[in-house]
């Protein structure tokens, strides 16, 4: 396995658009990296330029030490899952999975040992006669693991590899991910736009809009420490609430609400800030409360209901334990732990 | 599948339809049926009558054929033709279509410009130059003159027709295969052109039909009977008086008899042509 550092790595296409702009990071052996962020953030580009697939336009791309910039794909002895899984539909399963081992003219014995061992490690030893055509979407998904597995890379690279399953075959499909790397200890770097994988599968994850990395951290770093808006609404589901509004004394104050100022904040009196809580940090006050507002829409999740509630000009969700939940229309006061809010400067939209 | 049945059309309609494409069913097959008629005919006369469907069954006719001085060297000729000109015509065009369709180099578009504005000229009016260049060539009378002609018109078509093939490949398919370790040639071979069958199947018959039936050019560069193809053969049976109709239509039924053969040969992956494509699906 190994270490993958990228120095100030860029992407910029021939028409003068810059899809990454200097990129760092330094990857551990064996870390599970998650890349994320909405689409046209060049994540994937990033990936891709490490696979090789994409010429590195500027900084440096090392794999173990070694700078692998202007090596072709097959010399970084790294392999990709792809989201459309792109097994080759002329050939079986064995043969899907053997085409890079039989590429690297390993004797036929040591192909075949090795093919029915990850087949079997991914339940799949029964299809390995079969063609892509004749299997589900979770099946294919399956060998494109196992033919990425079966060369044993410094590296695995996964381009959005659950987002042609259905939510049901995702969640199961996450979860075995997550056990084959705790088996494996590969270096992964793995590309999503679901937040829910990233914050699951992750070590660290690396969050990106517009080809810049907004943040980089281990998932619960991100979720309780983000370093702005788009980091803090991004990530957890349903989003933070966003308030804006201004410091006064120990508070902040907005249209219709009140919140008490998080310790340790540097945030002068009268700055024009965003007050961030998140849906499950609003709970129903005894008295009057940070804010009451009128409920508009509830979600039943079951064990909880999120609660959409309108507070004068702003619109806030409240997360609900349990199964009782306030009725439509009702006024609800809410009130916020103050460890648990987060101020962001309302122009540089940066954490305070 | 359970949609809305469409309901049955009234009998009026149903009948109309059904006289509609009868007639065109017949005067598609009457001529067809007519040479098959003539060359079952032991005789040299045009077939007359309404009736189109053979009468007498006599091989005379074939046999005179297979009897003729040139016969077996003419029908060789032929099949040398075409399936050199296919063999050459489908292998460059494949190697182009497929630089045309990943590759970006300068000269791509014009290139391709260039291969529909041949398409626009009908071949005839190529008929001198090419004279020429194959008589600076020495090919005049040569197979290969042929071959060469054959070729070269025919390539700018399987090339197009390739690289839209070419193009509905997905490209994950080839990064995957660059992902584990494929060379630029393995990926063609080992990827592209087995995934590729309908399309060079189609292409292959083209080029194949192409160079079997063509006359006009074959009539032109070839001098020597001993060098001629059976089309150009066929047409020494009609003369300037006469024309020997039983040999006329015998000989065309055998020129046709491969293409048929072909057609059923490759009908499996012409149908497939049509339906392949999908391949995440």
């Amino acid at each position: 396995m190994a270490r993958v550092e990228l120095e100030a790595v860029g992407k910029r296409y021939p028409n003068g658009f810059e899809a990454v702009h200097a990129f760092d990071i330094d990857i551990a052996d064996g870390e599970f990296i998650v890349l994320v962020g909405p689409s046209g953030c060049g994540k994937s580009t990033t990936l891709r330029m490490v696979a090789g697939l994409e010429t590195i336009s500027s900084g440096a791309l090392r794999i173990d030490g070694r700078r692998v910039n202007d090596l072709p794909p097959k010399a970084r002895d790294v392999a990709m899952v792809f989201q459309s899984y792109a097994l080759y539909p002329h050939m079986t399963v064995f043969e899907n999975m053997a085409f890079g081992l039989r590429l690297q003219k390993l004797p036929v014995a040591e192909i075949e040992a090795r093919v029915r061992s990850v087949a079997e490690r991914l339940g799949i030893e029964g299809l390995l006669d079969r063609k892509p055509k004749e299997m589900s979407g979770g099946q294919r998904q399956r060998v494109a693991m196992g033919r990425a597995i079966v060369r044993r890379p410094r590296v695995f690279l996964f381009d959005e590899p659950l987002s042609n399953l259905d939510a049901k075959l995702r969640l199961q499909m996450r979860v075995e991910i997550s056990r084959l790397h705790e088996s494996l200890g590969a270096t992964s770097l793995y590309v999503t736009h679901d937040q829910v994988e990233a914050m699951t599968l992750a070590d660290r994850i690396v969050l990106m809009k517009d080809g810049f990395v907004q943040q980089i951290g281990a998932p619960l770093e991100l979720y309780a420490r983000p370093v702005n808006t788009f980091v803090a609404t991004f990530v957890g589901s349903p989003s933070m609430n966003l308030l804006p509004g201004m410091v006064q004394g120990d508070r902040v104050v907005g249209a219709g609400f009140s919140l008490p100022l998080p310790a340790g904040v540097a945030a002068t009196a009268g700055q024009a800030v965003l007050a961030g809580v998140r849906p499950e940090h609003l709970r129903r006050a005894e008295g009057a409360g940070a804010l009451t507002g009128a409920v508009d829409v509830v979600e039943p999740m079951g064990n909880e209901s999120f609660v959409h509630c309108v507070a004068g000009e702003h619109r806030v969700v409240a997360r609900w334990p349990g199964f009782v939940a306030p009725a439509r229309g009702e006024a609800v006061a809410l009130e916020a732990d103050p460890a648990h809010v987060h101020l962001f400067d309302a122009a540089t939209q940066a954490r305070l | 599948m359970s949609g809305p049945r469409d309901a049955e059309p009234k009998p009026p309609v149903r009948w109309g339809t059904h006289l509609f494409l009868a007639s065109f069913a017949v005067v598609t097959l009457f001529p067809v049926l007519w040479v098959v008629k003539m060359a079952f005919r032991p005789e040299q006369t045009f077939a007359t009558g309404l009736n189109p469907l053979p009468t007498v069954f006599s091989l005379d006719n074939f046999r005179d054929l297979f009897a003729a001085p040139h016969f077996w060297q003419q029908m060789l000729n032929s099949v040398i033709v075409a399936a050199v000109t296919t063999a050459a015509g489908v292998f460059l065009a494949c190697t182009a279509a497929y630089a045309f369709s990943r590759f970006r180099f300068p000269g791509r578009r014009a290139g391709l410009m260039a291969f529909l504005v041949t398409q626009m000229f009908p071949g005839t009016m190529m008929m001198i130059p090419l004279y020429h260049v194959l008589d600076q060539l020495g090919l005049l009378d040569h197979l290969a003159g042929l071959v060469l002609v054959y070729s070269t018109t025919a390539i700018p078509f399987c090339v197009f027709q390739l690289k839209g093939y070419f193009d509905t490949i997905p490209r994950d398919l080839e990064e995957s295969a660059l992902m584990d370790g494929a060379s630029q040639f393995t990926i063609f071979w080992r990827i592209i052109l087995p995934l590729s069958r309908p399309a060079i199947a189609v292409t292959a018959l083209f080029s194949f039909m192409t160079a079997w039936n063509e006359y006009i050019l074959a009539a032109t560069f070839m001098s020597d009977e001993a060098s001629y193809t059976l089309p150009v053969q066929l047409q020494q049976y009609v003369g300037d008086y006469t024309t020997e109709w039983g040999h006329f239509a015998a000989g065309a039924l055998l020129v046709s008899a491969p293409v048929m053969a072909l057609f059923f040969l490759l009908q499996r992956h012409l149908v497939g042509g049509l339906t392949a494509g999908g391949v995440k699906g």
